[in-house]
């Protein structure tokens, strides 16, 4: 099969758009017991913002250095990566740092005797030689930081992948699914400390990264004939429908019952660790759904309306670490001064504003950088330096 | 308005009348109740004698001399006592902290034989998250202990992690919770949402549960509540006759 090129040098908005969304959405996810999140997709179906992201992550990771092998080599590029990786183990080491500081404070205010038992999630503190070490090795799992070890994961493997998605873009993506369907097989997963895997299980997710990455280097193209058939957008908006039935049920008992036991026996448990298929197919779904209604040259695009999460979009591993802190500090606000609807209501929308004005601050500096008439050459891929 | 304000009232009432000894700060989660079928307990109550085993960790139990009287399970004996009268009613543990569901099953045996209870209530969950041991494992683990429980002649109701507003952020229980309530589907049994009511409890300011302090008054209250809304689930469910599905 011959080499395939990026479809477009052009940016596709879309891609920070929705990426910066998700942003959004892990963001208000990541505050345990925030109201606000009821607005957010996972409790409407059974994918959430993080297929969102990886996918978009995968898409993205493509177009730039996909480019940077077809101008520079396979081995620039893949330094390229690697230093892309290393950077994001760096940002997850500082978030383990934050998360540290919030235990240990926990840990000294905190002596409530109906939660003896949930104390114990604060032993490791009595050996942190053990738990910084696990955590350096990627194998503690603090929660909801689970995505930076993926991604680590994900772009470390990616040289070979690109290679191979350029060469013979069908031939890998084949390979992926497989990897894929051995690891459900062989329930291939990394383990964890103290016990268990790591919660996004990269054997697995690796596909919808891989996906995404084809889809960037002109699958998308070839797909393009499938995803506007109306069958294809019927059945999609069929299954979301499917999808939003059994998530109001999680919710309203009452409803629940009118699922059919084989139904229910069938589908749960719907398995996000290792991104079930009922979550591959309702992000699908969910994909060819917006691309059917948010078209490529949408005018709208470029408005103010959506340069907020745009913004975010093209900084996202920085607005992803500033989110994780954001949601720590969140919830802080709720257990010492209120958690009342109000506050929790403001809580989240000054998150996102810190997050769009941080975003803004990174664009602003690297326009300025680039523009600037210092010694420093301009960065390689300077308008998606944060994008990949 | 005045309609309303007899509707209040009559609920009011009929509260009043069904519950007589049981705290009002308890009831706004009574509606959190899921009823599942309880043949064995029928029958023991049928019997005259209900002998209950509670199996859990250390969310099961509270801290100092008289914490084994004011924890959930001497509460359930106190409430179910007063809402079964003429049944003799026997509540034991087997509860030790920091037990996960596999651990528990490895030593289920013993209690269950030297107590033959005809329900078995089960707390788990918050060890397992707080260790975050593969899910796979703790759905076998759920399944094997719910067989075991029940071919020695008991009912099952399960009994998921608390709320903690505190350490929300640093334990993801929400997936052990799913799992919980995925395996009472498949068996057909009873989840008591412990993590829902105290929810609840928790947004409602019944009690305040982010309290830092070591307050043990609180947490005795919280206990006093669970024991009566788990004695409500048994006798509500035991009443229901012919084993049905209502409520899930």
């Amino acid at each position: 099969m011959a080499p395939l090129a990026p479809v477009s040098t052009e940016r596709d908005l879309r891609l920070d758009l929705f990426r910066g969304l998700a942003l959004w959405l892990i963001f208000l996810d990541h505050i345990p017991s925030n109201a606000v999140s009821w607005i957010t997709i996972r409790n409407y179906g059974f994918s959430d913002a993080t297929e969102i992201f990886v996918f978009i992550s995968g898409y993205t990771a493509a177009f730039v250095y996909g480019r940077a092998m077809e101008q520079h080599g396979f081995v620039v590029s893949s330094a390229r990566v690697l230093k892309r990786a290393w950077q994001i183990y760096i940002a997850h080491v500082f978030l383990f740092a934050i998360y540290l500081a919030e235990i240990a404070y926990v840990a000294h205010s905190f002596d409530n005797p109906l939660y003896t038992e949930e104390m114990g999630v604060l032993d490791f503190l009595k050996e942190p030689d053990v738990t910084i070490l696990q955590a350096l090795l990627l194998k503690f799992k603090p929660v909801n930081m689970d995505v930076l070890p993926l991604y680590i994961v994900l772009l470390a493997w990616f040289p070979p992948v690109l290679w191979l998605l350029r060469r013979a873009p069908s031939t890998a993506l084949i390979a992926s699914a497989t990897f894929y369907s051995l690891s459900w097989w062989f329930d291939w997963n990394i383990p964890a400390y103290p016990k268990g895997v790591w919660v996004f299980n990269p054997f697995a997710w690796q596909m919808l990264f891989v996906f995404g990455a084809w889809c960037a280097l002109g699958g998308a193209r070839r797909l393009s004939r499938w995803i506007d058939s109306p069958i294809v957008i019927t059945l999609a908006a069929a299954y979301l429908g499917f999808a939003f039935f059994i998530a109001i049920g999680w919710y309203f008992p009452r409803l629940a019952a009118y699922v059919p036991k084989f139904v229910s026996d069938t589908i749960y448990p719907i398995d996000k660790t290792n991104l079930d298929i009922l979550r591959i197919l309702h992000f699908l779904s969910l994909a060819v759904i917006t691309v059917w209604f948010v078209p490529r040259e949408w005018p709208v695009l470029r408005s103010p309306v959506f340069w907020p999460a745009i913004v975010c979009g093209q900084h996202s591993l920085e607005t992803f670490c500033l989110g994780v802190f954001l949601s720590f500090a969140g919830h802080f606000v709720f257990t010492e001064i209120s958690n009342g609807l109000l506050m929790q209501i403001m809580v989240s929308l000054a998150g996102i504003a810190l997050m769009v004005g941080a975003a803004a601050l990174l664009s602003w500096y690297k326009g300025v950088e680039r523009r600037g008439p210092g010694p420093r050459p301009p960065a390689a891929t300077p308008s998606y330096a944060g994008g990949a | 308005m005045m309609n309303r304000l007899a509707l209040v009232l009559a609920l009011l009432v009929m509260a009043g009348t069904a519950v007589a000894q049981q705290p009002g700060e308890c009831l706004v989660a009574q509606h959190q109740l899921e009823l599942a079928p309880l043949p064995h307990v029928q029958a023991a109550l049928a019997a005259k004698k209900l002998d209950v085993l509670v199996v859990g960790a250390g969310s099961s139990i509270l801290p100092g001399p008289d914490g084994a009287k004011a924890a959930y399970p001497a509460r359930l004996q106190k409430a179910l006592g007063e809402l079964l009268p003429g049944v003799t009613v026997t509540v034991k543990t087997d509860i030790k902290s920091r037990r996960t569901a596999a651990e528990v099953i490895k030593t289920i045996n013993k209690p269950l034989a030297e107590t033959k209870p005809a329900l078995v209530i089960w707390q788990t969950g918050t060890v397992d998250a707080v260790q975050g041991v593969d899910q796979d494992q703790f759905v076998q683990a759920l399944d094997q202990g719910t067989n075991i429980a029940r071919s020695a002649g008991a009912d099952v109701i399960l009994v998921n992690a608390q709320y903690s507003p505190r350490t929300e952020s640093i334990i993801a229980l929400s997936i052990y919770g799913d799992i919980m309530r995925w395996v009472a589907l498949q068996h057909e049994m009873a989840l008591f949402d412990r993590y829902a009511i105290m929810k609840l409890w928790a947004d409602l300011g019944t009690f305040d549960l982010t309290g830092a302090a070591n307050k043990l008054d609180i947490a005795a209250r919280v206990h006093n509540c669970i024991g009566w809304l788990l004695a409500d689930l048994v006798t509500e469910a035991a009443q229901q006759g012919a084993p049905q599905t209502e409520g899930r």
